[in-house]
C-alpha cells in the first residue's frame, strides 16, 4: 500500500518543480541532450515495417512480438465441414443469437441425413456488419463455425461482402484443421 | 449591452436561429463588445483530439469565455445497452474507449459481477490487472506523446506509438485483436494467456524504461515545453472537486485518490505500487504524473507476472460462464449449460430488480457502471460515468484568460477521448 501524500513544502514557490536554472533558461543544455538522445536512438533497430513488402506477420526478425500467424486472430468466418465433407452446422441459431452486431442470418431445413435433425438452407454473414468479435465462434456447441487468421478481404462491390452458405464452406479451406487452439 | 452591429443586422432579414450555450457566457447574439469574436475551435481541428468542439469567445488572443459542446460522436452506446445482453456489450465497451478497451471490458465485467456476486478465480483477476496495468502504460504513453506534439516536439511522440504497438501486440496475441479486444466475460476471460506472453511483456516492461527515460530527457527541463506547461491550465484542488475529476487530473491537482488503492478491486491490495500525487495542477504536473503512473504500472505489471496464480480463467460454479469446449462436445450437462446460457430468451439469471453502481480507475479516472437488471439477460438501463465527461466540462476554468496557445496545451493534457464523452 502506498504512503499517503506528503504536501510539497512550502518553501518551494514553484510546487512540484524547482526553477529553471540560468543554464537551462539558455536553452542549450536541452537542445545537446535532445539532439544526444535522438542520435541514440537513431543506431538502435528500426523499429517500422515496410509494409506492402513485408507482411504484418512476416517481422520476428524486426523484434515484433508476433512472428507468424496469430492462431487467435480473429479474421474471416468459415463453416466447417465434417469428415464426409457436409457442413457440420445443424443449425442450432445459437451464433445468430450471440452475434452483437445482427450479422448472421439463418434459415434452417430438415436435414437429409441421419445424425441429425436440421441443416442451414441458408446462412449468410454480412461481413460489412460483423465486427469480428468470436462470439458465434464461442457461442458454437458443435465447432462448425471457426473465425480463421484471414487478413486480405478486398471486394469490389458490397453485395460480395455478403458471405453465403457456399462461400463460407469455400472460404480459406487450410484453416480447416481439427480443432483450433482457442480455450 | 451595445446595439446590434452593422454586420448583424446587413446579413438576413430572417435571422439564423442561434444556439443559447450554458449559462449564456458565449452568446453568437448581437452585443459582443468590438473586440471579442467567437471561433469554433473543432470539431474538425488538427490541435482537437477526437470531434469535440469549443466554442471560444476570444478577445484579441485571450480567451474572454468558453464553451464546451460535445455530442459530435454521440453512438448511442447506453441505448445499445439494452438491446445487448451482458456479455454482448463487453463489445460495445471496446469501442467506448478506443484508447484502452482493455480497461474498459475489465471495468463493465466487474461490475456485472459484482451485481450477480460473482467470485472470480485469482487467475483471471490477476490477468486482468496485467492486461488493466498494460492498457494504462499505454494510454499515458501516448498521452505524453501526444502532449509534446501538440506543443511541437514531435520526436516522443513516436516513440509512445512503438511502445503502444508492442502493448498491442500482446493483447492481440491474447485476445485476437488489437484495439477492440473483448477479452473479458462477465465470470472470467474470453481466453487463458498463451505461452510467451510472460516473457514478452517482461521485455517490454524492460524496454519502457529506456523509453520513458528517453521521453522525460526531451520533455523535462526543457524551456520551451516548460515555459507552454508550467502554470498553464491550471486547476485548483477545490475547482477539481468540484468538478467531480478524478484520475490523473485530479492527482495532479492534489486529490489523493485512487480507487485502486481506496476500493480495491481484483486483488490491487495484494501488490505494491505507489499513487503518485502532484499539487499544482498545471499542464506540466499532469505530464509529471502520467510519467510516474507509468513507472508505477510498470511496477505493477512486473509483480503480477511474478506472482501470477495457476488454475481456472472462469467461475465455473457460478453457472455463469460458458463450458469449456470439450466438455460441451462430450458431456450433456456442458452441453445443456451452454445453451442454457446462449439461447436466445435465456443467459444469465439476473435479479428482478438488481442495482449496482461499480467503479474501477481505468486510465482516465473513475469509470464507473451503474447497472439495473429485470431479471432478463439484458439489462434494464447501462448508465456509464465516463471520466473525460467530467474533464471536458473543466476546460472553461482553465482556459479562462488564458492565451489561444494554451488551450491547445490544456486540451492535450485532459486526455479527452471523444467515443467514451459522447457514449
Amino acid at each position: 500500500m502506498s504512503a499517503p501524500h506528503t504536501p510539497a513544502p512550502q518553501d518551494a514557490p514553484e510546487g512540484d518543480h524547482p526553477p529553471l536554472t540560468a543554464s537551462e533558461k539558455s536553452y542549450l543544455p536541452s537542445i545537446v541532450k535532445g539532439i544526444g538522445i535522438t542520435l541514440q536512438r537513431f543506431f538502435k533497430p528500426n523499429f517500422t515495417v515496410q509494409y506492402p513488402e513485408v507482411g504484418p506477420y512476416d517481422y520476428a526478425a524486426q523484434d515484433r512480438a508476433i512472428g507468424e500467424v496469430n492462431p487467435r486472430h480473429r479474421g474471416e468466418h468459415i463453416l466447417v465441414k465434417d469428415e464426409q465433407g457436409r457442413e457440420k452446422c445443424v443449425a442450432c441459431l445459437l451464433c445468430m443469437a450471440a452475434c452483437p452486431a445482427l450479422c448472421i442470418h439463418i434459415e434452417p431445413e430438415p436435414a437429409p441425413w441421419d445424425d441429425r435433425e436440421r441443416r442451414p438452407k441458408v446462412f449468410e454473414i454480412d461481413m460489412l456488419r460483423c465486427i469480428y468479435c468470436g462470439y458465434c465462434e464461442e457461442a458454437c456447441p458443435c465447432d462448425a463455425i471457426r473465425l480463421t487468421p484471414k487478413l486480405y478481404t478486398p471486394t469490389t462491390s458490397r453485395t460480395e461482402r455478403v458471405y453465403d452458405k457456399e462461400r463460407l464452406l469455400e472460404n480459406n479451406p487450410e484453416a480447416q484443421v481439427p480443432q483450433r487452439p482457442r480455450k | 449591452m451595445s446595439s446590434p452591429t452593422p454586420q448583424a443586422t446587413s446579413l438576413s432579414s430572417d435571422p439564423i436561429p442561434t444556439r443559447q450555450f450554458g449559462d449564456g457566457a458565449i452568446s453568437l447574439e448581437p452585443g459582443l463588445g468590438e473586440k471579442d469574436m467567437i471561433i469554433n475551435f473543432g470539431p474538425q481541428h488538427p490541435a482537437m483530439h477526437g470531434t469535440l468542439r469549443l466554442i471560444l469567445r476570444l478577445n484579441g488572443e485571450k480567451v474572454s469565455g468558453s464553451e464546451p459542446d460535445m455530442g459530435f460522436l454521440h453512438t448511442g452506446f447506453e441505448k445499445l445497452g439494452e438491446y445487448r445482453t451482458y456479455n454482448q456489450f463487453i463489445v460495445v465497451t471496446d469501442r467506448m474507449n478506443y484508447f484502452s478497451a482493455m480497461a474498459n471490458n475489465t471495468g463493465f465485467a466487474c461490475a456485472v459481477e459484482e451485481m450477480l456476486g460473482i467470485e472470480i478465480p485469482p487467475r483471471a483477476a490477476a490477468i486482468r490487472v496485467l492486461m488493466c496495468e498494460l492498457s494504462r502504460i499505454s494510454d499515458h504513453i501516448l498521452g505524453i506523446g501526444l502532449q509534446g506534439m501538440d506543443m511541437g516536439a514531435f520526436t516522443p511522440m513516436l516513440w509512445s506509438f512503438i511502445e503502444r504497438e508492442k502493448v498491442y501486440d500482446v493483447f492481440e496475441l491474447t485476445s485476437g485483436g488489437r484495439l477492440t479486444t473483448s477479452y473479458t466475460r462477465v465470470g472470467g476471460l474470453a481466453f487463458d494467456l498463451p505461452d510467451g506472453v510472460e516473457y514478452r511483456v517482461r521485455t517490454f516492461l524492460d524496454r519502457l524504461d529506456d523509453t520513458v527515460r528517453d521521453m522525460e530527457g526531451m520533455l523535462a527541463r526543457n524551456r520551451i515545453f516548460m515555459d507552454r506547461t508550467v502554470g498553464v491550465g491550471v486547476l485548483t484542488r477545490d475547482e477539481a472537486i468540484d468538478y467531480g475529476l478524478t484520475g490523473p487530473l485530479a492527482r495532479a491537482s492534489g486529490i489523493d485518490r485512487d480507487l485502486r488503492r481506496d476500493r480495491p478491486y481484483l486483488g490491487y491490495e495484494q501488490y505494491d505500487f505507489e499513487i503518485p500525487v502532484f499539487t499544482d495542477g498545471c499542464v506540466y504536473s499532469r505530464y509529471q504524473l502520467r510519467l510516474a503512473e507509468i513507472r508505477e504500472s510498470a511496477k505493477i505489471c512486473r509483480q503480477v507476472l511474478d506472482s501470477m496464480p495457476a488454475g481456472e480463467i472462469n467461475a465455473l460454479g457460478s453457472k455463469a460462464t460458458l463450458p469449456s469446449k470439450d466438455d460441451v462436445y462430450t458431456k450433456m450437462e456442458s452441453l445443456i449449460q451452454h445453451f442454457m446460457l446462449s439461447m436466445p430468451g435465456h443467459g444469465l439469471k439476473t435479479p428482478a430488480s438488481g442495482e449496482i453502481y461499480s467503479a474501477t480507475e481505468s486510465p482516465n479516472g473513475e469509470l464507473g457502471w451503474f447497472l439495473i437488471s429485470d431479471g432478463s439477460a439484458v439489462p434494464y438501463r447501462v448508465r456509464v460515468r465516463p471520466p473525460c465527461l467530467f474533464a471536458f466540462q473543466s476546460i472553461r476554468e482553465m482556459i479562462q484568460g488564458k492565451l489561444v496557445s494554451d488551450v491547445v496545451a490544456t486540451m492535450s493534457s485532459l486526455n479527452v477521448i471523444a467515443g467514451e464523452l459522447d457514449r
